[in-house]
C-alpha cells in the first residue's frame, strides 16, 4: 500500500522585496525519512525550510501536511507538529525546565517533573532541570533546545544547521543524538546543511538547491558522487 | 532695570528677548573657541525658536478669540502631527502613524476629555490649548520612546521570537517580554520627573504662574494636576501604541515581518 507523505511541497516558492528565494519545489517527504537540503551559500536553503512550517509565507505553491493544506490549519496547531531547531539555541532566559515547559504551557498543558526528566534524559542532560540556562554550554543548549521542541511531540523535526555553531566533538554527538531522537520516535526530518559530509551521514535522500530551485535530488551517493 | 528704558509691555518684552539671544551668542563663541563647527546650527536654531515661538503667539492672538470648537480642532491636529513625530521612530513599520495616533488620540485624549468634562481643565481656549499641549507631547515622547525600545527589542531577540512561534506560541505571547521592557522604560523618565519635582526643578507652568503673581500653593498644585495629567496620557498613549503595534509586525499567520531584511541576507 503507497504511504501518504508527511510532507508534500507543491511548487512552493517564494519571493521578498522583489527577490526570489525559492521557486518551484515540489518534494514529498515520507513517513521516517530525514531528507537533507544543501548548496551553496545563498542558494535558498534556509528559506525553504522556513516555509515548511510557514515561518514565512509562502509567495506560490503549498505545502501539504499529512494531506491537508497547512494554510487551512491553525498555524500553532501546525508548528507544534513541525518542530524546528534554528541554528542557535535561542533559550529563553531561566531554568531549562522552564524552557522546556514553553511549548505544552502555550495549548494550556503543565509537563511534571517526571516528563521533564525523562525528556532530559533523552538528550543526554540528567539532573539539568533546575541549572539556569546561563549557566550551560552551546553543545548543552542545543541539546537543551532538541528537547524543548520534542516537548511538543512533533511529527516532523526541521532542522536549520543545528550543529554549525559547535566545536568538531559537539557537532558529532549532537548529530548522533538527533539521529537517534528521530528513529526512536519514528519522525521525519528535514536538516539544511552546508557540510556534505554530514548530510551522507544523516540523510536518506539530499536534495541540491541552486539559486532557490532544485538542482539534483536523490540519494546521498547519487547526488554527492555525480 | 530694563523696565525703566522700556516702559511699555511689547517693548520690554523685545529688550528681554534681545538679552536672551546676546547670552544665547555665548554658546556660538564657545562652540568656535572649541572648534565645534557647530556654529551654524547653534545661530539657525536660535533664529527658528525666536520666529516659531513669535509665529505661535501671534496665532493665538487671534485663535483664543475665537469659538471653543476651533480650540478641538487645534488640539486634534497636535494629535496628528504628535502622531507622525511619533511614528517616525518605528519608520518602515506600515501603519505606524496609525498606530502612534490612536495611542496619543485614546490616551491624551481620554485624559483631557474627562479632566475637562469635570472642570480641572476650564472650557476656555486660554486653559486648553496649552495645558492639551503639554499633555499630547507627554503622549508623543512616551510613544516615541515606547516604539523606539519595542523595536530594538524585537530586532535584537528575533531569534528568541522566532524559537518561541516554532514551539506554538502566539504573536501576542513570543513578544509579550519585549512589549513590557518597552513600556517600563517609557515610564522611567515620567516617573524620575515626578521624583524630582520641587526638588530638583519647577516646571514651567508652576514658574509661569508665581512670575504671574499666582499664589505658590495654587501653583503648586496646579502644577502637580498637570504632571499627573502628563503621567496618565503618557502612560496610557504608551500602552496603547505598544499593544497595537504588535499587529502590524506580525502578518496574520504569525509571521514576524520585521525580519525580512535578514531573511534576504541569507
Amino acid at each position: 500500500m503507497d504511504q501518504i507523505p508527511v510532507l508534500e511541497l507543491q511548487a512552493l516558492g517564494r519571493e521578498a522585496q522583489g527577490k526570489l528565494l525559492v521557486a518551484d519545489i515540489n518534494l514529498a517527504v515520507m513517513p521516517g525519512e530525514v531528507l537533507a537540503i544543501t548548496g551553496a551559500s545563498g542558494a535558498g536553503k534556509t528559506s525553504l525550510l522556513r516555509l515548511l512550517n510557514r515561518l514565512d509565507e509562502p509567495t506560490w505553491g503549498t505545502v501539504l501536511l499529512d494531506g491537508e493544506d497547512y494554510r487551512h490549519m491553525e498555524v500553532s496547531a501546525l508548528r507544534r507538529k513541525v518542530g524546528m531547531l534554528l541554528q542557535q539555541a535561542y533559550l529563553f532566559p531561566g531554568t531549562v525546565a522552564e524552557n522546556l515547559r514553553f511549548g505544552p504551557l502555550q495549548q494550556g498543558k503543565h509537563i511534571s517533573d517526571d516528563e521533564v526528566d525523562k525528556l532530559l534524559e533523552r538528550v543526554g542532560l540528567q539532573g539539568f532541570a533546575g541549572t539556569n540556562v546561563s549557566r550551560i554550554s552551546g553543545g548543552e543548549a542545543q541539546r537543551v533546545s532538541l528537547a524543548r521542541t520534542l516537548a511538543n511531540d512533533p511529527r516532523i523535526l526541521l532542522l536549520d544547521e543545528p550543529t554549525s555553531s559547535l566545536d568538531e566533538a559537539n557537532r558529532l554527538s549532537v548529530e548522533d543524538l538527533i539521529l537517534d531522537v528521530i528513529h526512536h520516535n519514528g519522525m521525519s526530518c528535514v536538516i539544511v546543511t552546508h557540510d556534505l559530509a554530514q548530510a551522507a551521514r544523516m540523510a536518506d535522500r539530499v536534495l541540491v538547491l541552486e539559486a532557490g530551485r532544485m538542482l539534483k535530488v536523490g540519494s546521498p551517493r547519487k547526488v554527492l558522487h555525480a | 532695570m530694563l523696565s525703566q528704558f522700556f516702559p511699555t509691555d511689547l517693548s520690554l518684552g523685545i529688550a528681554q528677548a534681545v538679552i536672551a539671544a546676546i547670552i544665547s551668542l555665548l554658546v556660538l563663541l564657545l562652540s568656535y573657541w572649541q572648534r565645534l563647527s557647530m556654529e551654524k546650527e547653534i545661530f539657525i536654531a536660535l533664529i527658528r525658536a525666536l520666529v516659531q515661538i513669535l509665529a505661535v503667539g501671534a496665532v493665538l492672538v487671534f485663535i483664543l478669540q475665537g469659538p471653543l470648537w476651533l480650540g478641538v480642532i487645534i488640539l486634534l491636529l497636535m494629535m496628528w502631527m504628535a502622531a507622525r513625530e511619533a511614528a517616525r521612530r518605528v519608520s518602515g513599520i506600515p501603519g505606524a502613524v496609525r498606530v502612534t495616533f490612536y495611542g496619543i488620540f485614546l490616551g491624551s485624549g481620554a485624559v483631557l476629555v474627562v479632566m475637562t468634562f469635570l472642570g480641572v481643565i476650564k472650557w476656555q481656549l486660554e486653559s486648553m490649548i496649552p495645558v492639551g499641549s503639554m499633555v499630547i507631547s507627554g503622549g508623543m515622547n512616551a510613544c516615541a520612546l515606547a516604539l523606539d525600545r519595542f523595536r530594538g527589542e524585537v530586532e535584537s531577540h528575533t531569534g528568541q521570537i522566532e524559537a518561541g512561534l516554532c514551539l506554538g506560541a502566539e504573536s501576542e505571547k513570543a513578544v509579550m517580554p519585549y512589549v513590557q521592557k518597552a513600556f517600563r522604560s517609557s515610564l522611567i523618565p515620567r516617573i524620575n520627573a515626578l521624583r524630582a519635582l520641587g526638588i530638583v526643578w519647577i516646571p514651567g507652568l508652576m514658574s509661569g504662574m508665581l512670575l504671574a503673581g499666582s499664589d505658590p500653593v495654587i501653583a503648586a498644585l496646579y502644577q502637580f494636576v498637570v504632571m499627573a495629567m502628563i503621567f496618565v496620557a503618557s502612560s496610557l498613549s504608551a500602552f496603547i501604541s505598544l499593544h497595537l503595534i504588535r499587529r502590524y509586525i506580525f502578518s496574520e499567520a504569525d509571521q514576524l515581518l520585521l525580519q525580512s531584511k535578514h531573511q534576504l541576507q541569507k
